[in-house]
Order: C-alpha cells, then structure tokens, then sequence
C-alpha cells in the first residue's frame, strides 16, 4: 500500500507557491513582452547609433546568468536606499530578461515582413505607423509567436530560481515540504513537476491551435 | 501633369539614373523600355518617393516630391503602384487588401470602402474572389488584385513596374487586358515594361532606357519603325 505523510493541506500550500509562479510569470511576461516589443521595433526601424547600444544593454540581461542577476538586484536595491520585496524584484528582473529575448522576437518577426510588401502599404498612402499596425504587426505575430510560446514557458520554468531570493513560489514550496519530510522528496518534487506541467500544456496547446489556424490562410 | 528635370540618384557607388528628364501628360500614356538594371523601375519609385534622389526634381501637379515640407503620404493616394511581385497583403482577404487603404487613409466608412473595392473588383474581374485569400490566387489574379487596389483610392496616375515580368507566360494576357481597358478609359499612365506589343499598342509615347539615361523618346512609330539613334535600333534588334 502506497503510504505519504503528505497531507491535503500541504498540497494546499504547493497550490498556494503555484499561484505565486503563475502570478511571477504573468507579471514579468507581460511586463517583458511590452518592453520587447518596444525595444524589438526600435531595433528594427532605428539607424544604428540608436539600434546598437539598446542591443548592447539588452545583451547583458540576456547573457548574465539569471541566478546572479536574481542575486545581485535583490542586494543593490537596498544599497541603493530603494525598498524592494523579493516579489517586486523577482518580477523586475524576470521581465528586462524576457524582454531582452522578447525584443529579439520581435526585431526579427519584423525584419521578417519582406520590404516590398511594406512599400507597397507606404505607396497607398500608409503612413509608418498605420503601415507597422495593419501590415507589419499581423504578419509578423505569425512569426514571432512560436518563439515567444516558448520563452513564455521557458519564463514560467526560470520563476523557479526566485526562491533563492526568499520567494515562495512551487519550487520553494516543495523544498519547505521535502524539509519536513526528508524521506520523500521523490514524491513532492514529482507533484510539483506535474503542477509546472499542468500549467505549460494549456499553453502550449493553445499556442498550437492558433499557429494551425493561421496558417490555414496561407 | 508630372515633371521629372534633370534627376540624379545612386545606390553606393553605382549610379543608376544619370540626369533622367522627361515629362508625362494628363491622360497620356507613356511605356518606358530598356535592358534590365537600366534605372526604369527606380524611376518610378522616385516618382511616389519611396526612393530619394540625389538631385534634379520630381514634381507631380506642380508639387515637389523630394522637397523637404511636402506630404509624401497625401501625395501617394494620388499616384498608384503595382509592382512585380504584386505584394498582396497575405493576412487580407481580396476584398479586406482593397478597402483597407480606404478605411485608414481615405477614413471611409465600411460600407463606403466596400462599395468601391467591389467595384473595382469587378472592373478587373474579381467578383467572384472577395473573401479568398491572396494564397490561393493565380499570380495573375493576386496582379489585378494589385491593380484594382491601387485604382480603389482614385488616383491620377497609375505607375507600373514590370507587372507581367513575373507571371506565366498564359497569364500576361488577362493582366496587359486590364491595362489596355485603363488606358482606353484616360487614365495617366507610365507603364515600365517588356511586353514591347503593348508598348506599341497602347502607348502614346515611348522612351527607351540605356545606361541611367533616356536614350530616345518619341512617338511608338518613331521608336519601333524609325529610330533615330543607334543604341535604340540595337536594343529593339535584340528583343524583337
């Protein structure tokens, strides 16, 4: 008979960390993508002076280790005189890093729109801006979207290092768990496996879905 | 009436126009022919401004293109383009890449920018394609999509570059049709093209590219029965 010490109320408190790793993951998703975009049309439609430092800095976010940007945040906001909970840091460091990959995306879903098809929107009379918002944009989301699925779970997945800053989200939930009870880590890492899986898959699919449907235009 | 003096322009080190001049007429149709990378098509683009000039002047209407106040996307829903690659807007249906410009630029109503786009649909013979997606068009339909979407904004000018250079041999026919209905009803055109048949037919002058510049221009007799320079009879010998 397969026995567990572990109760209904510790998988409440699992359910409890997953709402912080989703709450985490929407907040600098959001955050990242709105940044990226930004900086990934920039990129995209800036002479190189202005194009290659935003690259540059977003290039640091993108390279250093999120662990140690994690770290490093969370001990130079205090020394700056800033007050910040682990919560709000995890958020902000999680979203420059999404938005660093994310403007990326978005640079080359646009580079991607081939120039004659922009041209011939400007010759119409399109202006820059209605030209990105009714040709560019749509074409390019088809483009970006596959890669920006992935990075949004990559994102969702990587909200797991926070707990090293104090963050009880699903990871640090279950280590508190496996601390309790040290003979079944196996089992409680296992529920929150299946939890982080439970939460990519809807995802995932979804993301299947509207890739298949667009693509039936084509 | 468009004015086109003395226009200089450069990609890098290579100079494709070298002092092109000539002027185009309301209702007049003018063909422009000449071997490849001769500077035609840039020609064109220049035209609308979608490629700055070195020097000279482009003037439409007495309106400057290339000077530095003039409103470059008011003058373009005056003077249409198609290109080679006809560049339908693939996430549009037929109908939805004809109204669009109508909408945003033009701000007509749904029901105003339908009515039109149905009818220059129509015009070209597209009735029966309104919600298909560019995808599944021939490339000689996906072209006079291209056309009726260019001539839904009512321009004044019509410019064309090489419309039928990249469509089957069996679909130039429906799409030179169009064009020859277009000049038929007035409309001011500079057609720059291959199809030396049409040229003849349909132009009221011809101008023959060589080199960055306009070479010789005249009447289609002039060019095609009794052309006055050398490098024209050559050129015709060549493609004739």
């Amino acid at each position: 008979m397969f026995d567990t010490g572990v109760s209904l109320n510790d998988l409440r408190f699992m359910a409890y960390g997953a709402g912080w790793t989703l709450l985490i993951t929407a907040v600098s998703v959001a955050g990242g993508t709105l940044l990226g975009a930004l900086f990934g049309t920039a990129r995209a439609g800036t002479p190189l002076w202005v194009s290659l430092p935003i690259g540059f800095v977003l290039d640091i976010f993108r390279s250093v280790p999120l662990l140690i940007q994690l770290v490093l945040f969370n001990s130079f906001i205090p020394i700056l005189g800033l007050r910040a909970t682990p919560f709000l840091v995890s958020c902000l460091v999680l979203a420059l890093y999404t938005a660093a990959l994310c403007s990326e995306i978005v640079r080359g879903g646009i580079e991607a729109v081939p120039q004659t098809t922009r041209r011939a929107a400007r010759s119409l009379g399109m202006t820059w801006g209605q030209d990105m918002t009714f040709i560019v944009f749509p074409l390019a989301l088809r483009v970006m979207f596959p890669s920006w699925i992935g990075l949004t779970l990559g994102v969702m997945k990587d909200t797991s290092l926070v707990a090293w800053i104090g963050v009880i989200e699903l990871l640090k939930s279950s280590q508190i768990l496996v601390t309790r009870m040290p003979n079944e880590p196996l089992f409680i890492l296992g529920i929150a496996g299946l939890i982080y899986f439970l939460i990519s898959f809807p995802v995932s699919r979804l993301g299947a879905r509207l890739e298949r449907k667009w693509r039936e235009n084509d | 009436m468009i004015e086109i003096e003395n226009v200089r322009k450069s990609f890098g080190t290579l100079e494709v126009l070298k002092g092109v001049s000539m002027t185009v007429d309301r209702g007049e149709v003018v063909s422009v022919i000449g071997g490849s990378g001769s500077g035609k098509s840039t020609l064109l683009m220049c035209i609308n401004g979608l490629e700055p000039i070195d020097s000279g002047r482009v003037l439409v209407d007495g309106i400057e293109v290339h000077a530095k106040g003039t409103d470059l996307n008011k003058l373009r829903r005056r003077i249409g383009i198609v290109f080679q690659q006809w560049n339908a807007f693939p996430h549009l249906t037929v109908l939805e890449n004809t109204t669009l410009a109508l909408r945003k630029v033009l701000g007509k109503s749904k029901a105003e920018a339908n009515e039109i786009a149905v009818r220059q649909l129509e015009h070209v013979g597209l009735k029966e394609k309104l919600d298909v997606y560019p995808g599944k068009l021939s490339g000689g339909q996906q072209q006079r999509m291209a056309i009726a979407r260019a001539l839904a904004m009512s321009p004044d000018y019509m410019l064309f570059d090489e419309v039928t250079s990249a469509l089957d041999p069996q679909l130039v026919g429906e799409v030179l049709d169009t064009m020859r209905l277009l000049a038929k009803e007035g409309m001011t055109m500079i057609v720059v093209t291959h199809e030396m048949g049409f040229a003849r037919e349909v132009s009221n002058r011809v101008a023959f590219f060589k080199d960055g510049l306009i070479h010789e221009i005249g009447t289609p007799q002039q060019i095609f029965e009794r052309p006055e320079r050398p490098g024209t009879a050559a050129f015709l010998g060549s493609v004739l």
